[in-house]
Formats: C-alpha cells, sequence, structure tokens
C-alpha cells in the first residue's frame, strides 16, 4: 500500500504539469495581443506594458513563460490580479466558503441520499420505494438553478426562512439550502446507487450464509450487505467531492455566495490570467489529491484490490 | 416412519411453491426424509430435483418470497419448526444445524477477512470478546487442518485456494458446534484430488463429533465412500430411499438405475458413447400427470402415465416410488442398461 501511494503521488506530477501547461498555454497564448481591450476603450500605455510584459515575462517563449510562472508558484507566489491585489490573498479569501459549502453539499447528500437508498433497497417494492424512485427521478431532471431559483424564491422571498443572498464569511446553517441545492443531483444519483447495490447484494450467496449462521438482521444488513453497497457509493462521493471543491458557479450566483466558483467565472469574463490561472492550478490539485484518497480509500474498503 | 421425537431430523411431506398464478412451480410435492445423528444421508438427484430447496428450508434461509412453503413438516429432535418463531429459528442456526455451500467464494464475504467471518459467530452468539474469538477462529482453522493457521485467520477469501476456502467454509459452519451439518454441493467447484481430502474430512469430522450429515450431491462417486443411506430426488419428489449398497446393487427405481448407467464407466471401450439418461427433468411449472419420469422411462407402460406411484417399502428398508419397483430390484445386478433397453 505504501508503494502503490508512493507511485500515485509521483503519478500526479506529470498530470499536474500537463493540466496546468495547457491551462497556462490556452489562457495566456489565446489572443494575439494579451493587452487587446485590458485598458477600455483606449490602447495600453506604453509603460503598463512594459511592467506587465516585465512581470508575466511575455517576450519569452511559451514554455519558458510557464516554467518561470511555475517558479513562482512553487515559492508562494501566485501573481497578481489585473487590479494588482495578490491572487493568493483573492483565493484565501473565496476558497474557505467553497470549502464550506462543499463538505454541506456532501454531508446532506451522503447522509439522505445512502439513508433514502438504504430504505427503499430493504423494503423492496412499495410506497417508499417509489416515492424515493419518483422524487431522484425529479430531482435528477431539474437543472441546478431551477431548484435554486424556487427554493431562493420559496423559502427566502415568500417564506422568508432563509436569506436571498448569503453573507460574507457564511456560517453553517446560511449554507444549508445552497448546499442542497448544489448536492441535490448527486444525492438522487447517491440514492439510487445505494438502492440498486443494495438489492444487488440482497441475494448475494455470503448474505444467504450469514444469515445461515443465525447472525441478527441487523448484522447481516448492517454488516454483511452494506460494506458491499457502499463501496461504489463512496467512490462516487468521492470523486463528486473533488468536483464540488471546484466550486460552483449556478449555486453560488443564485444565492450570491462569494466562492471560488463566481470568482473563476468573473476571472474569465474579464480575462484577468493571472487569476484564472491561479485558481485552475490550485483546482487540480486538489481535484488529483481527492482521486488519490478516493483510490486508497477503495483499496482499504475493498480488500480484493490489492496495491502493490 | 412415525416414531415421534426419535430421529435427529425429520422431514415429512414437504411441499414448496415459487411463483404465482399459471407459473406457480412446484418446486417440492411432499418430500420426506430423515437423518438421525452420526450418519451421513446423501441427497441424489439432478440440478432442480430440490435437493438445495429441501435443504435450505430446513435451515430456515429459504427466500420467501419468491418461496412458498405450502405444507408439510420439518422437525428438528422432535420439535416442529415450521412457523416456529423466527427468533427461535436463527437461534438453531449454526447452534444445531449448519450448512455449508457449494462455491465457497461467493458464500464468503469478499471483503472481511476469514477469521472476521468465524469469530463474528463466536462474539454475536457466544459473546466472545474480539481477541477471543479471533484465537478460537484461528483454532477453528487448524481443525481443519489449514496450515498457518494463525497467519491465515488474518487472510482474506480471495487469498485462499479453492480447497482451502471450502475447508474455512466448513470451520465457520462448526463453529458452534452443531448436531446437523447440511453440504449442498461441498465438492462440485474443486477438482477432484481436493474433492477426496474434502469429503475425508468432511467424514471424519463427522464420525469425531457424532453430527449428522445430510450430503447433497450429483455426484454417485462422492456418494458411494461415505454414504450410510441415499436419498434420490426426482422433481420434487423422494424417488428411491436405501442404504448405499443395496442402491448401486438393486436400483429400485429405472431414475436411479439410470442415474447409475450415465457415470462414464473405466471399463468403457475408449470412444463409446456416453450413457445419458433420455429427455430433460420436466419443467416443475408443468409437471407430467402420473410418476413424473415416465416421459423418460424406458420401461413405462399405460400405468405409468396415469398413477402416481407412492414411494413404498420393498422390504429390508428399501423405498421406491416406481410401479414396478419389486421387478427392477429382482433383476440382475449384470442388468442391461437403461440405454440398450431403450435401442432394443
Amino acid at each position: 500500500m505504501g508503494r502503490y501511494t508512493l507511485r500515485r503521488l509521483l503519478q500526479l506530477i506529470p498530470v499536474f504539469l500537463g493540466s496546468t501547461f495547457i491551462v497556462y498555454a490556452l489562457v495566456w497564448g489565446l489572443s494575439d495581443d494579451p493587452f487587446a481591450g485590458k485598458c477600455g476603450q483606449r490602447a495600453c500605455s506604453p509603460a503598463y506594458i512594459a511592467v506587465m510584459t516585465e512581470r508575466y515575462n511575455l517576450d519569452d517563449n511559451i514554455v519558458v513563460q510557464y516554467l518561470k510562472y511555475l517558479g513562482a508558484l512553487f515559492t508562494g507566489d501566485f501573481g497578481q490580479t489585473a487590479s494588482g491585489t495578490e491572487v493568493a490573498d483573492v483565493i484565501a479569501n473565496a476558497y474557505p466558503t467553497t470549502i464550506k459549502l462543499a463538505i454541506v453539499a456532501l454531508v446532506i447528500e451522503a447522509v439522505i441520499g445512502i439513508l433514502a437508498g438504504i430504505v427503499s433497497g430493504l423494503r423492496g417494492r412499495g410506497f417508499v420505494d417509489s416515492l424515493v424512485l419518483v422524487s431522484t427521478l425529479f430531482l435528477i431532471s431539474l437543472p441546478v438553478f431551477v431548484t435554486g431559483l424556487v427554493l431562493k424564491q420559496v423559502l427566502g422571498v415568500e417564506l422568508g426562512i432563509i436569506r436571498t443572498s448569503v453573507p460574507n464569511d457564511p456560517s453553517i446553517a446560511d449554507l444549508i439550502v445552497p448546499g442542497f441545492v448544489l448536492g441535490s443531483l448527486s444525492m438522487a444519483y447517491v440514492a439510487r446507487l445505494t438502492r440498486t447495490s443494495l438489492i444487488e447484494n440482497t441475494r448475494a450467496d455470503y448474505v444467504r450464509t450469514a444469515v445461515a449462521k443465525g447472525l441478527s438482521r441487523r448484522r447481516v444488513v448492517g454488516v454483511h450487505m452494506l460494506r458491499n453497497s457502499l463501496i461504489a457509493v463512496v467512490t462516487f462521493l468521492g470523486t463528486d467531492l473533488g468536483a464540488l471543491m471546484g466550486g460552483a458557479i449556478v449555486t453560488e450566483g443564485v444565492f450570491n455566495i462569494r466562492g471560488i466558483g463566481g470568482l473563476v467565472f468573473k476571472g474569465i469574463l474579464q480575462q484577468d490570467t493571472a487569476t484564472v490561472v491561479g485558481i485552475v492550478v490550485l483546482l487540480v490539485i486538489v481535484y488529483l489529491i481527492a482521486n488519490l484518497v478516493v483510490d486508497l480509500l477503495y483499496a482499504v474498503l475493498d480488500p480484493r484490490i490489492r496495491y502493490d | 416412519m412415525t416414531v415421534a421425537a426419535s430421529h435427529l431430523l425429520e422431514v415429512e411431506d414437504l411441499h414448496v411453491e415459487f411463483g404465482q398464478g399459471r407459473d406457480t412451480a412446484s418446486v417440492l410435492n411432499g418430500v420426506g426424509y430423515h437423518v438421525d445423528e452420526g450418519e451421513t444421508l446423501a441427497v441424489l438427484g439432478e440440478s432442480g430435483s430440490g435437493k438445495s430447496v429441501t435443504a435450505q428450508t430446513v435451515m430456515g434461509i429459504l427466500d420467501t418470497p419468491p418461496g412458498r412453503i405450502t405444507g408439510g413438516s420439518v422437525r428438528f429432535r422432535g420439535e416442529e419448526l415450521l412457523g416456529a418463531d423466527p427468533e427461535r429459528r436463527r437461534m438453531l442456526r449454526g447452534e444445531s444445524m449448519a450448512m455449508i455451500f457449494q462455491d465457497a467464494l461467493s458464500a464468503l464475504n469478499p471483503v472481511y477477512s476469514v477469521g472476521f467471518q468465524i469469530a463474528e459467530q463466536f462474539r454475536f452468539r457466544r459473546g466472545m470478546s474480539r481477541k477471543d474469538a479471533m484465537a478460537r477462529a484461528a483454532e477453528m482453522l487448524d481443525l481443519v487442518r489449514i496450515p498457518n493457521a494463525k497467519q491465515r485467520v488474518r487472510e482474506y477469501p480471495h487469498q485462499f485456494s479453492g480447497g482451502m476456502r471450502q475447508r474455512a467454509m466448513i470451520a465457520m459452519s462448526l463453529a458452534l458446534d452443531p448436531e446437523l451439518l447440511i453440504a449442498d454441493e461441498p465438492t462440485t467447484a474443486l477438482d477432484v484430488t481436493v474433492q477426496a481430502q474434502i469429503m475425508e474430512l468432511l467424514d471424519e469430522l463427522r464420525r469425531e463429533r457424532g453430527m449428522g450429515l445430510i450430503l447433497i450431491t450429483h455426484d454417485l462417486g462422492v456418494v458411494a465412500e461415505v454414504a450410510d443411506r441415499i436419498a434420490v430426488m426426482y422433481a420434487g419428489r423422494i424417488v428411491e430411499h436405501t442404504d448405499a449398497a443395496t442402491l448401486y446393487a438393486h436400483p429400485g427405481h429405472p431414475y436411479t438405475r439410470g442415474l447409475m448407467d450415465s457415470v462414464p464407466r473405466v471399463d468403457d471401450v475408449a470412444g463409446a458413447a456416453l450413457r445419458p439418461i433420455p429427455g430433460l427433468p420436466p419443467s416443475l411449472s408443468a409437471i407430467p400427470p402420473g410418476c413424473p419420469f415416465h416421459p423418460r422411462c424406458a420401461h413405462a407402460e399405460d400405468v405409468c402415465a396415469a398413477e402416481v406411484p407412492l414411494l413404498r417399502e420393498l422390504g429390508g428398508d428399501h423405498q421406491a416410488a416406481c410401479h414396478f419397483a419389486e421387478r427392477f430390484v429382482a433383476e440382475d445386478p449384470d442388468r442391461p442398461t437403461t440405454h440398450e433397453v431403450v435401442s432394443r
């Protein structure tokens, strides 16, 4: 397992270099003139161009530029936004909110999704099962912005239970409804995935063995069936966490949350290259780590997967 | 057969159906057998004859639905089990009766160590601590002669070979020292040399512990060496029942005879045709009237299609369900094979 982890960590290096280089090249190299439209109606002043060219090594070859950027990155220098703020500070402001929102969403989708899946999977055909199937189908078919806007309108504007706009540095309570909106789609998938794998495992031979051993039903279900059924679900949740950590442009927009998704969206619109590249580099790292954790977790849950 | 409370296990007139309405399949149609302490009863029959369903009904692990027990009786030491309190039946499982399955790889939980799965019974049925239970699990692995039991107890089923897995399965079934062990095709998934070792082990453990053993199989070779008595099943009924020697020398049912003739023999000339029983077992949702075997039987007469032959005593504790059983029993052991009768 140790060697496997090391190998996976080493594998991250080329993936990291490749993906960040592509992003860097795309963003900087997209236009022939990186200063087009940067200074409003007029052309940028030669002094500004000179400063920026110097700061971002724009005279160099793109590969050299990238390597110099990378070098700065490893000393903790993410560069500056177009308006001169440190990108690192901007990220540090926005990322805690994104992490909080991601965790709230993940907890909601895991708890509600798994519980609904277990109940409907164990009960078999009947009211609860139909309810879960229909409501998850409903959630899957609704686009996230519809769920978000409807909940904001009903709970926020009509009933006044939640604030329509989430404050800066929000508490967990502020993020419950946005988290539900963000996690709703995955929640529906988790419920269905749990249900299906539980039903598949109900007739498994080893479940029959567990019953034949005279174990209680609670132990047969809770220990023998559930562990096997949840392997797929945990994998799904882990991958989803990586995606959630990447920010949520739509949900953040609907509830006016200042997270990383909105930041990167704004950066792209304003062609704020340093911000976009800085954030994307961070997101690539987060996603790669999340994937690694999932793979390791998978090996812990299922001993048949031997990494060596 | 009404000696109450004397048998370890007594199954009587058991009926089980699967499915609904027109698709109802009568899987068991009045199965009855009994086992006593320390003896081996072999239940012999083709796939789908109801061997496993009977065993699952005895254990109380039949899936209902789709299965449905529509009649009969299962008594353990005289205690009626059908309709008994589910909790009482659970307490009997493992403690009084245990079962091992055909494919040990799928019958063991892949995500828990072998030791964990054996130890569970000590922990949750005997209240032992995790540590003590693991130590007992290692002793059980030792008992079924798994080398390095102390290390192997922490390994997972996929790290065991086929034979070792079946040994682990046996260790698990014996954990709570049951009085009755049901082995459902325990050697079918194994290669021949390992089969012999497993059978030997089962036989030895039965003798040492004085357990009753029900050996479900379709392999006549396995049965010949270890069974005290043999019950032959066909289409959810017992069609013949007697001790092993009598069955081999004087089978009273053409189906039993067909089974024996279909086993290739060492003295067969190379290239000699195999001698399968002609036809297929009947669909259980449309069992033919009269004797269920008559469409495949080379000796069938009009009466066979009209009347269901009952399992009757032929003398010397030999029962067969054939209208002409006496005639077959009386025939010479070097009788012509079923195949030869058909081609005449």
